[in-house]
């Protein structure tokens, strides 16, 4: 066997396990930003800090007891998790999380490191994430309970009507690299402007982020547009039925659709893993600080901000935010006809 | 191996729309026809046109799936059967079914005919024209281009279904 399939396959599996590290460093992390926002501890008996806290909920959650309504419709209420698992794993194959390497001289020639080199790769991101909504929708409906069909349906319209934006945002980005690769991308990300400005898209598209940014939110259910789980009026939303490691799942998925924006994010505005001081092959550890300050940027905003109410909800996302991602692309493509992208 | 994958996609997207009509439920049709579409989209990568495949996934079972299943999520419940009604409806009497049944043997029958007056061609197309994947940029340029008519018209009837939903919905503007 070659070792270039070898090594496909070992990045595979590591973007798989790390992914789930991921999730679990996040909900500790959003644990402890949530404990000092509001003057507490946060966990701290688990561990030095509390490290070993997600390891405890793992474990608790493993051993509880897996509920099933009578009513539930059964093959539905189990395929819904799964979709909506599969789907945040999936959506992160295209992220490239570093420059490409040969593993120091170990392969004959170097490969990038990312899962899949799709030359449409944002678009196949951004189909993945959206198959990543009947998970939600169909946890809703086959529950057979009130709180949790709300739950799917409101996710559902939120989710639609922030997708708009967030496609449109993505699009001004896409017309700015001239691409729909990842990679090329965050190539076109390489270098500086009067040699000290990163020649990151999040200057010449700052309104685009915004958009981005605010709608990716809203499609990651987070709060301040986390109402599918509004817990003061549908206890817990989509998955108030579920338990044990089907809820888990859920959790994972929400987790993981974080870390895959947060992601995404780094690779359109953020110059990927391009950064000064370090050597090429050290660029994840750029992407990976990158991307943890997006995640906490996340957390941050969730303990901050109160909830929106549903009305304004659905009157910000189509009646502004939906006009200011349109004016923007427009922008966008009359500014790279005149100049040359 | 690319035969292979064709027949297994090929088989995915014919068996999922034969069982969207095979559903009681119409909420396990919805399922099956999300599955057929995948099915697609993969034929799609196989004809080196990954973006007409993202774009299956991301229109059609992104989005107007979504819509229709919001839709029978509204109206229907899991246990719920819709055995009742059956018998009031006069479509289902013994008469029209029995014409239905005459007119579906005769649309299979056209339907094989026309499948043996196909000539023989190989599954996979010569690798000259297998060779070129299409992009993006060619894409848009024929729509716009070659097909700019029929593409505005298209986009003509579309606002004409919206502007008569929204006509239909809001008697008072």
């Amino acid at each position: 066997m070659d070792l270039t399939f070898v090594a496909h396959i070992g990045i595979i599996l590591v973007v798989f396990f790390a992914l789930q590290m991921s999730a679990a460093v996040t909900v500790l992390m959003e644990r402890k930003v949530a404990a000092f926002v509001q003057q507490r501890l946060g966990p701290y008996r688990t561990g030095p800090w509390g490290v070993l806290q997600p390891l405890a909920d793992i474990v608790k959650l493993v051993f509880k007891e897996e509920l099933r309504p009578r009513a539930a419709d059964r093959f539905v209420f189990m395929l819904a998790p799964v979709i909506s698992a599969t789907a945040a794993f999936g959506a992160f194959a295209v992220v490239p999380f570093g420059a490409p390497t040969d593993f120091f001289g170990l392969l004959p020639e170097p490969i990038p490191l990312r899962v899949a080199d799709v030359n449409v790769g944002v678009l196949a991101l951004f189909a993945v994430t959206s198959m990543g909504i009947y998970g939600i929708v169909l946890a809703g409906w086959s529950s057979n309970s009130k709180y949790s069909l709300l739950g799917g349906l409101r996710s559902t319209a939120q989710m639609l009507s922030y997708e708009l934006s967030y496609g449109l945002a993505l699009a001004a980005v896409l017309l700015t690299a001239n691409s729909l690769s990842l990679s090329e991308i965050v190539d076109a990300q390489k270098g500086y402007w009067l040699g000290v400005i990163p020649r990151w898209y999040v200057f010449p598209q700052c309104v685009g982020f915004l958009v981005f940014m605010i709608a990716a939110i809203a499609e990651t259910n987070r709060a301040p547009f986390d109402f599918p789980e509004a817990e003061q009026e549908l206890v817990a939303g989509y998955h108030t039925e579920y338990s044990s490691m089907s809820f888990a799942l859920f959790f994972l998925a929400e987790y993981i659709n974080m870390v895959v924006v947060a992601g995404l994010a780094t690779s359109l505005f953020f110059g990927g893993w391009h950064g000064p001081f370090l050597p090429e092959w050290l660029g994840w550890i750029w992407w990976l600080a990158k991307v943890f300050a997006i995640l906490f940027f996340y957390i941050w905003t969730r303990w901050t901000l109160p909830r929106y109410r549903y009305d304004q909800l659905m009157h910000f996302g189509w009646k502004f935010l939906l006009p200011l991602a349109v004016a923007n692309l427009l922008a966008t493509a009359a500014g790279v006809l005149y100049f040359g992208s | 191996m690319d035969v292979v994958l064709f027949y297994l996609f090929g088989a995915v997207t014919v068996g999922a729309s034969l069982a969207v009509i095979g559903q009681r439920s119409p909420l396990r049709s919805v399922l099956w026809l999300i599955a057929s579409f995948l099915g697609l989209s993969g034929l799609y990568v196989l004809l080196d046109s990954p973006f007409t495949a993202v774009t299956q996934i991301i229109v059609y079972a992104g989005a107007i799936m979504v819509l229709f299943l919001f839709v029978v999520m509204l109206v229907n419940r899991p246990r719920e059967e819709a055995l009742a009604d059956h018998a009031r409806n006069g479509l289902l009497a013994k008469g029209p079914r029995r014409s239905a049944a005459a007119l579906a043997v005769a649309f299979l029958a056209l339907v094989g005919w026309a499948i043996a007056r196909t000539p023989e061609r190989p599954i996979i197309a010569e690798a000259a024209v297998a060779d070129h994947v299409s992009s993006v940029a060619q894409i848009g340029r024929e729509l716009f281009t070659t097909h700019g008519f029929a593409f505005e018209v298209t986009s003509v009837l579309i606002l004409v279904a919206m502007v008569g939903a929204v006509v239909l919905a809001k008697r008072v503007l």
